[in-house]
This record gives structure tokens, sequence and C-alpha cells, in this order.
């Protein structure tokens, strides 16, 4: 098996034998969602027209929880330099671990997000592209996630100088992915904005690993 | 405009103008502050350090020059 | 290149030349800026539309140019930082981002104070100001990281990735006038086709861009003075402690 697909295996194995970890994103996923109408009042207009910015923010804060997790066990146990000195590209063992994450938060959260647009009144076109665009979008947030971890690792008070990094550069996809929800439940086209959604991606995929290595590299000097 | 009453009020203005200029007086000016400050500081705990121990400070200027470089 | 580039490697050649070169850009920076701030409060026109609120121009324009060109700066210093490892690099970029984070709070605020009386609004989310917004928020994030590590040296080095990663922000605050439609005024002085303003505005507008410029120099080598400064003290401290 690839190297890419060990590490990604590996990961995997290793995020569901801590199962509890990826269960509490998704339990602070809902958590916050649920907090809107007790904060905003039940009423149903209310909520559908917020509902899709909620939804986003809320997937936003609950992919940042697990970041900060991502490279320090590997740094504390000694794996991550040995995963520097290997001969295969930093670049694509950091794409496996990006993907495994996403596996365990990012897709955990497309999949709950239909029944938390429920609770908020959203109708079923606005749903169907509210998956398609967190689909396209939370790999974007597991790869800038990736770059903000790597940056953080070994500082004081990592989880919050992680988000504090990561959100800036996440607004663009909180844009065009709140974007094409609205679009859709307004009845006009969201193939704009999920096309820019995928074209953030491809961005995203190309950048985000070289700068991940770059950073990691530092860190481990 | 007319007299310094009128350029003060900049013909109605003047609560947007004058705070405006001043915000970047403020923050220009406690930048160059804070600079002039640090610099200051610095430079006389150096000197502090390196007049309390002569005979030394001269190996010891090599080898921060050669350090730093 | 690298030769070039070492000769003002050594903090004390770079010592001597900024302390050279400073009473000079502060001179100069203060000359400008008087120039500017007569030309633009005293002998320029009131605009025909916006009354004398133009006058915010002066201040408003130059300092979200310097917000630019401050991490523009920084970028290009982390990345001479990362590549060829000179160390006067990583102190110039880590001292660039105070200065650039005041110069876009001063933009946002009179751009603020400016929009109220000419749109009708102290903020709107639209792609010039919130790309401002989120570029205060990458010099604070910058400031953060490079601050977090106990080792200045990690600091530097993960603040240069930082830098460069978010220099994908300045095309978009750029254009962003041109590719979306904005509140924002489009560009009228960086323009293919030639400013399209006024020369008895032009003027006052440029000595305070260059004024505001100098300054930043100044302060920039001030600082930089001050924590090569500040490392000497770290490095006679360690020293002292080693010897006991």
């Amino acid at each position: 098996m690839t190297a890419f697909a060990e590490l990604c295996r590996r990961d995997l194995r290793l995020a569901l034998r801590q199962g509890a970890d990826a269960a509490m994103v998704i339990a602070f996923f809902v958590l916050t969602v649920v907090l809107f109408p007790f904060g905003v009042g039940p009423e149903p207009n209310i909520l559908a027209r917020i509902g899709p910015g909620v939804l986003w923010v809320t997937a936003l804060l609950a992919a940042m929880l697990s970041l900060d997790r991502l490279f320090q066990s590997d740094l504390d146990d000694g794996s991550l330099e040995q995963l520097v000195l290997t001969p295969e590209p930093l670049s694509t063992m950091v794409l496996a671990k990006c993907l495994a994450h996403w596996l365990t938060t990012g897709l955990p959260l497309t999949l709950v997000a239909p029944m938390l647009a429920l609770l908020l009144n959203m109708d079923g076109e606005g749903m169907l592209v509210l998956i398609g665009s967190l689909l396209l979008g939370t790999p974007v947030l597991s790869l800038l996630g990736a770059v903000g971890a790597a940056l953080a690792l070994g500082a004081r008070r990592v989880g919050a100088l992680v988000a504090l990094l990561v959100l800036p550069l996440t607004i663009p996809v909180l844009i065009f992915g709140v974007a094409a929800v609205d679009a859709a439940l307004a009845d006009l086209s969201p193939r704009p904005h999920l096309l820019l959604l995928g074209a953030l991606l491809l961005a995203a995929l190309a950048l985000c690993p070289w700068a991940t290595a770059a950073a990691l590299r530092q860190a481990v000097e | 405009m007319d007299g310094v009453g009128g350029f003060l009020s900049m013909g109605g203005y003047a609560v947007f103008i004058w705070p405006a200029y001043g915000v970047a007086l403020v923050v220009l000016g406690g930048l160059a502050f804070g600079a002039v400050r640090r610099l200051r500081r610095s430079e006389a705990d150096l000197a502090a350090l390196e007049a309390g121990r002569p005979r030394r400070r001269a190996a010891q200027r090599d080898l921060t020059a050669e350090e730093a470089t | 290149m690298a030769v070039t580039m070492h000769r003002f490697a050594n903090p004390t050649r770079f010592l001597r030349l900024a302390g050279a070169v400073q009473p000079w850009c502060v001179g100069l920076g203060v000359a400008c800026l008087l120039g500017g701030l007569y030309l633009g409060l005293l002998r320029s026109p009131a605009d025909y539309q916006q009354g004398e609120t133009v006058r915010i121009m002066y201040v408003h324009v130059p300092a979200a140019w310097m917000a630019l060109f401050v991490y523009a700066n920084m970028a290009l210093a982390s990345a001479v930082a990362l590549i060829w490892k000179h160390p006067l690099a990583d102190i110039a970029a880590k001292n660039c981002a105070p200065l650039g984070a005041g110069f876009t709070v001063v933009a946002l605020a009179s751009g603020s104070l400016w929009g109220q009386p000419m749109w009708g609004t102290w903020w709107v989310w639209d792609a010039r100001l919130t790309s401002v917004l989120v570029l205060l928020f990458l010099y604070l994030g910058y400031i953060a990281l490079v601050n977090a590590f106990d080792d200045p040296t990690r600091g530097a080095k993960a603040g240069a990735i930082l830098a460069l990663v978010g220099s994908v922000n300045l095309p978009i605050i750029k254009f962003s006038v041109d590719w979306w439609n904005t509140l924002h005024q489009p560009a009228s002085i960086m323009r293919m086709s030639g400013p399209t303003i006024h020369a008895s505005m032009l003027t006052p507008l440029l000595l305070m861009a260059i004024a505001f410029t100098l300054i930043f120099v100044s302060l920039l080598l001030i600082n930089m003075r001050a924590e090569i400064a500040e490392r000497k003290i770290r490095t006679l401290r360690l020293a002292h402690g080693a010897e006991g």
C-alpha cells in the first residue's frame, strides 16, 4: 500500500480509537446550532433567513476544535520527525493527514447538517445545496487548518492561536458557501458560488500542503 | 473658508474630519513614542551591561557580531 | 546578490547605516507631512459633491496605501528570511507588523468617518472594507504567532510562513473594487490611463503618502535598532549566566 494510504489509515484508526473526540466535534456543532433558536427566538421566518449562515459559521467553529491535535500527538511521540525524514514528499504526507482529518470531522459535520437545517426551518432545495457546499468547503477548512496547526505547533495557547490564524483565511469559503445556499433558497442558480468553492478547493489542495510542510519542517528543526 | 471659525467647523463636517486626523495623530504618534522609548530603554540597558563588564566586553562584542551575522 | 546582501547582514554596519539615514527620513518626513497638511487642509479646494469631507482623503488614502505597502514589505522580508536566511530580514518583518496594523486601523477609522457623511453609513460589508478588515486580522494574527513561542527564532520562522500565506489577500484588496460591485470608490490614481484626480488634490495626497512612507521607514529603523540592542542584551545575559 502506498505511504499516502498507510498514513491515512493509521490516522483514521487512531481517530476511531479515540472516538470520543470526533463525537465531541459533532456534539459541539449540534449544541451551538440549537442555541440559536433560544437566542434569536423560535419564529420560523427568522430562523429560515439566518439558517444557512448559522450552519456554516458553527460548522467552521466545530472544524476548528479538532485542529490543535492534528500534529501535536505526532510531535509528542516522535512520529512527526520520522514523517519529515521519510523519502516521500512531505506535502503528500500532509495531504494524507488532512484527508483523515476531514473524514473524521468535515464529513460527519456535512452528514449531520441537513438534520439541523430541519430544525432551522430550511426547505429541501436549500438543504441539497447546503450539503454540496459543505462537501466542497469542509475539505478547505481541513487544509487551511493544517497550515494553522503546523504554524502554531509548540506555541502557548495553541487552540486559540490556531483559530485566530485560520478563521480570517476561511472567510471566502464562508462567503461563497452561504451565498450558494441563499441563492438556492431564492430560486437562483447556486452554480457560480459552487464553482468558486470548487476553485478555492483546488487552490487549497495545491498550496496548503506545501505551506504546511514548510511549517512542519520549521517546527521539527 | 472664512476665518478660523470656518476652518475649524469645516462646513459643518468637523465632527468627521477632525477625528479622522485625530485618529491618525494618536496612532502614529503612539507608535513613534513607543518606538523611541523602546530604543532609549534598550540602548541604556545595553550600555549598562557593557559598562559593568569592561575586560570581557571586548571579547563578547566580537562574539556577538560574529554570531549575529 | 548574496554578496551584496551579506554586506548589510552585519548588525554593526546596519546600525551605522540606520543611524545615518534615520535623521534624513525623519526630517524629510516631517517636512512632507507639514507640506501635505498645509496644502490638504488649507489650500486644496472642497469637492463639489462631497464638500469639505474630501479632506479626509488626505489621511485615509495614504494610510490605506501604507497598510498594503507595509504588508508587502513584511512578506518580502519574510521571503528573504526563509530563502536566504538573512539575519536582519526576520527582525525587519517582525517590526513591520505593528506599524502595518496601525496604518490599517487609521485607514479603517478614517474611512468609517468618511463613509458616514458620504454614504450615510459607518460600515458596509463590501469587498474592499471586508478585505481590509481581514488584513487587520492577518496583522494581529501574525503578531500573536510571532510572540506565542518562548523561542523567538521559532516564532520568527512561523511568522514568515504566515506572512507569505496571507499575502494572497493583497491582490484581493487591490482589485476588489474592480471585481465586485462595491460601494467603495474604484481606483482613480493607480490606473493605466493615469490619475483622474486634479493636481490641486493630487499634490497634497502624494505629499502625505511620501510623508507616511518616510515615517514608516523611520519607525522601522528605530524599532530594528531597539530589537538588535535587545538581542545583544539577551545574549550577554545568557553568556553571563553561563559563566556564573
